[in-house]
């Protein structure tokens, strides 16, 4: 619940900080309404729609209503997927707009106890310290190898966890252990004919929980004829801050990665999350209104290229032999790497190239799997039923190799292949572990 | 804000799940496309079926309140905007598909159904339904039916009204009636299929539409043809179809919006034209062929300075680009995007555009002219700030000239985007007043008590002045 004194807190910084431009910028066409997928699993309510929620934040500037809880719980709604952003033909910076709305409503609200201690701990404890993700990793890594894993999941210990975290528990990758955690590369020399010199963001999630998968990153990219950088003063790249309101925190972590990243002297600064490229290609937006980083930034942003598209550009798929056992492969887009960075047709051409097998577009494949940042965890309902209607379009094509490029829709497809119960015959990969593994074949 | 005893009723008919008067979910039902237009309903219902939908016209006609169907909210002229307060009444939730007859080529659906999955249901089947509004996406057919809808394919193949046969519509006392049908012949009596065709929703809640269908043409071409002067892109228009040639699409750019639509999607547009036609003619391959040749010598005869035609559907796209980031382009230069709808026979479209650019320059503003030139549906549209009021005063005056302009050119106040809120005041002075008169009779013979779509259409006092300030 948010007070009447909190809601009239909020108003004024509305009025205070909300960009007005972009708000009247929607002409309220409604092109926006069939992209968006919590707008079509609301049962087509406006309201849940990209176009409701930017007249409402208009209402909220304007004073027409208060940011009362029907306000609050259709913007935690949105999965910030910008597939609305894709879509407009008058350009709205709707993620902006969520952005700043989010972040006015998470500063000027007391949030119960629990929350407010996941908060702390997710946003403050966990994320901008490498190192303590190392070690939760470690934890959860030894977790899985002591043999607990088999023991909780056997006297049940699980079911005592929220369904969506229980369901999350089971299709975690084996994480790196420890000492593989600490022995990371930071220079890695281009195998054959040098094309480029690139930079690795080897992101927070990504370097601890999937480990193996950023080393096949950086194995094709040398494949590539890539050299490669990794300094190691780079961090976790703040998006999740950043979508939940934590505007402060995210830039301190971006300055922290443009530090890192500048004067490598690198042609492109490559990402293999979709989530984290995103948000840093728009590591200029973060500081518009600072003169001293906003230069800076953007130098930062402009680098920032999707492992795919270095590949592609390279013609990797076309210098190197790409060969798999007969499979059916399908794609699901990773929403910020389609809707923000504009990355959809590398991937494909990609997954095309590889012989021996045969590539199978989903019907809506570039619809929001509802994984979204921590989506899944907290509004688990509804992004579930989101994942029902992407399996039904996964099992329509056959496949038994589905492909993502992004953690979080890994997982979240993983969970799909879980629970229903088609573990045996289907499996959901990172493209560069799939690419990987067709080159070493 | 609705009595208790009604509140009540129309829950009993769609329970509260489909009832909604919390003030965020009124607000996101009180505008629909129309600029700088808003007014909140009192509550917003969402009926599942035919039954449901008399038996909440019968309370409202009883107990007086105003009803506003609604579809996708995509119109442009405050169609579903609740100026009189009352119940937006949702349609969407009636999406289905309920036949497609292939021996009597026709379609018959919920009036909620998007217009481009009709379109493509129909596609797959190797049929065709022409109406391609530019908001098809999104848009739905019972939208398109009460606005007579119209769309690039509108020279060769009409608008909405052209394919519609049949309806299912509850009138505002509850009962339920039936107009046309499946039939390609039919003059008993009245034809109310028409007349509920771009009725804005003011004499009944149309509940299903049977629609006629067409084979898929055979093949289609595209072109594009740019001019250095606009007479000559418009006499090419006349005299292509002086030539007995008629193209699905003559679609047309003026210079100010070659210039906006290049400098956003730099598709190498020379911005020094001053005007682009998009051509388009479908058909059998050989008849295809033969129009395209003949427009290319027809666009060369004219002085075109450039002729291009597509040899793939990839390039054929990349020419549609032009016109169809348009709005886009648009959209993107100011916050408040005013699109407006003049129409004038197509012979004088020249006379008009000039006019338009004249006005303009007057007024100082910054007006792009794009549109149907077959047709003469032209859509000067104004990139500017609802907040700068001095601004948009002028932006209000401008307008009236460019209709009163289009009325001096024998032409009419919307073509396509209907009456509504916004060119009710224009009405009369296009119509006279006892062709008004006309319309109202027929109104007040449906709807005595007034509560369909109320403030639509009929205004309350006549003025030669578009409505975009409050
Ligand atoms: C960017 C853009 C492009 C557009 N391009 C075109 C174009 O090319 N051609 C064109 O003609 N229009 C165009 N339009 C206008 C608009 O999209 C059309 O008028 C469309 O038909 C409206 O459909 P809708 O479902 O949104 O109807 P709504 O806007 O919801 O309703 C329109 C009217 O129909 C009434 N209505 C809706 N459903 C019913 C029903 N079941 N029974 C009775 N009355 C009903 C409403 O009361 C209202 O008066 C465009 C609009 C936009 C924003
Ligand atoms: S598509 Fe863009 S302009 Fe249109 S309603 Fe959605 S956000 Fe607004
Ligand atoms: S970001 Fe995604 S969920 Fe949110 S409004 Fe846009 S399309 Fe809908």
């Amino acid at each position: 619940m948010t007070t009447v004194k909190e809601q009239k807190t909020i108003q004024d910084q509305f009025k205070a900080r909300m960009n007005e431009d972009e708000l009247l910028n929607c002409m309220r066409c409604g092109f926006c309404l069939p992209a968006c997928p919590t707008y079509i699993e609301s049962g087509f309510k406006e309201s849940h729609s990209p176009r409701g929620r930017i007249a409402m934040m208009k209402a909220v500037v304007d004073g027409l209503i208060e940011p009362d809880e029907d306000f609050e719980r259709s913007l935690d709604l949105c999965l910030s997927c910008r597939a609305c952003e894709a879509v407009c033909p008058s350009g709205v910076k709707y993620g902006e707009l969520l952005e700043e709305a989010r972040d006015i409503i998470s500063q000027n609200k007391k949030y119960s106890l629990p929350t407010r201690i996941v908060r702390k701990a997710v946003f403050e404890g966990l994320f901008p310290h490498p190192n303590r993700m190392k070690n939760l990793t470690g934890l959860i890594g030894f977790y899985q190898r002591s043999g607990i894993q088999t023991i909780a999941r056997k006297i049940g210990f699980l079911g005592l966890l929220p369904d969506s975290l229980t369901a999350m528990e089971k299709v975690l990758p084996k994480v790196a252990t420890l000492k593989q955690l600490k022995n990371r590369p930071d220079y890695l020399p281009a195998i054959g004919e040098q094309t480029k010199r690139v930079a690795f963001f080897s992101g927070c999630l990504m370097d601890s929980m999937f480990l193996e998968t950023n080393d096949a990153t950086m194995k094709l990219l040398q494949l590539a004829g890539c050299e490669i950088v990794i300094p190691q003063t780079q961090t976790c790249c703040g998006a999740l801050h950043g979508h939940y309101g934590e505007k402060t925190s995210s830039k301190d972590l971006a300055i922290r990665n443009i530090k890192a990243f500048e004067d490598l002297n690198v042609d492109f600064i490559i990402t293999n999350a979709g989530g984290c490229g995103a948000f840093l290609v728009e590591y200029g937006h973060l500081f518009q209104d600072d003169p001293e980083w906003n230069d800076r930034a953007h130098a930062f942003s402009n680098k920032i290229q999707d492992i795919s598209e270095i590949l592609v550009a390279v013609k990797f798929h076309e210098k190197v032999r790409l060969e798999l056992p007969f499979q059916i492969i399908t794609y699901q887009d990773s929403c910020h790497l389609k809707n923000v960075m504009k990355t959809a047709s590398a991937p494909r051409t990609l997954l095309k190239a590889i012989k021996g097998t045969e590539y199978r577009e989903m019907y809506d494949a570039d619809r929001c799997c509802g994984s979204a940042g921590i989506y899944n965890i907290i509004e688990s309902e509804n992004s579930m039923k989101m994942l029902d209607y992407k399996m039904v379009q996964t099992k329509n094509t056959q496949a038994s190799t589905v492909v993502t490029a992004n953690p979080g829709c890994l997982l979240q497809m993983k969970l799909g292949i879980e629970r229903e119960g088609l573990a045996s015959t289907m499996r959901g990969i990172h493209i560069v572990d799939l690419l990987l593994e067709a080159v070493k074949n | 804000m609705l009595s208790n005893v009604v509140k009540d009723k129309i829950i009993a008919i769609v329970t509260k799940e489909n009832y909604e008067d919390s003030k965020t979910e009124r607000l996101v039902y009180s505008y629909d496309s129309t600029p700088n237009l808003q007014a909140m309903p009192d509550a917003v219902v969402s009926p599942r079926n035919t039954e449901e939908i008399s038996k909440i016209l019968k309370i409202c006609n009883e107990f007086n309140v105003p009803i506003v169907p609604r579809g996708s909210g995509t119109n442009l002229c405050g169609g579903t905007c609740p100026v009189e307060g009352g119940i937006v009444l949702l349609l969407k939730h009636m999406y289905k598909i309920l036949e497609i007859d292939e021996e009597n080529l026709t379609i018959t659906v919920q009036p909620g159904v998007i217009t481009l999955d009709l379109m493509k249901a129909v596609e797959a089947k190797g049929l065709f339904y022409p109406p391609d509004p530019g908001s098809m996406k999104i848009s739905t057919i019972a939208g398109n039916i009460s606005e007579n809808a119209g769309g690039l394919r509108g020279l060769k193949y009409g608008v909405t009204r052209d394919y519609v046969i049949g309806l299912e519509v509850v009138l505002p006392n509850g009962d339920i009636i039936r107009t046309g049908g499946k039939l390609a012949k039919d003059v008993a009596g009245y034809d109310l299929t028409r007349l509920m065709v771009g009725s804005e929703g003011t004499l009944g809640v149309i509940t299903e539409a049977t629609l006629k269908l067409l084979p898929m043409p055979e093949t289609k071409k595209t072109m594009l043809a740019l001019y250095s002067d606009l007479e000559s892109a418009a006499k090419t228009v006349s005299k292509i179809i002086a030539n007995k040639i008629i193209p699905i699409t003559l679609e047309f750019l003026d210079q100010p919006t070659i210039k906006v639509v290049e400098a956003h999607a730099k598709i190498g547009l020379p911005t020094d034209a001053k005007a682009v036609l998009l051509i388009e003619q479908d058909g059998p391959p050989e008849v295809v062929e033969r129009d395209i040749e003949k427009i290319i010598k027809i666009c060369k005869e004219q002085n075109a300075v450039s002729v291009q035609v597509a040899s793939t559907e990839a390039e054929a796209e990349s020419l549609r680009t032009a016109r169809r980031t348009a709005l886009s382009a648009l959209a993107r230069l100011k916050p408040t995007t005013i699109l407006e709808d003049a129409t004038v026979p197509r012979s004088e479209i020249a006379r008009m555009v000039n006019a338009i650019n004249d006005i303009a320059k007057k007024y100082k503003l910054e007006i792009c002219t794009f549109g149907h030139a077959g047709d003469g549906n032209l859509h000067p549209t104004c990139p500017t700030d609802a907040r700068n009021h001095e601004e948009m005063e002028r932006v209000e005056n401008a307008f009236a000239e460019i209709f009163d302009k289009a009325i001096e050119f024998g032409g009419t106040i919307t073509g396509e985007h209907g009456v509504g809120v916004m060119k009710a005041p224009y009405l009369e002075w296009k119509l006279g007043k006892e062709g008004v008169a006309a319309m109202k009779a027929i109104k007040q013979s449906f709807d005595p008590n007034n509560i369909m779509n109320p403030g639509k259409v009929f205004a309350k006092q006549t003025r030669k002045r578009v409505v975009i300030t409050k």
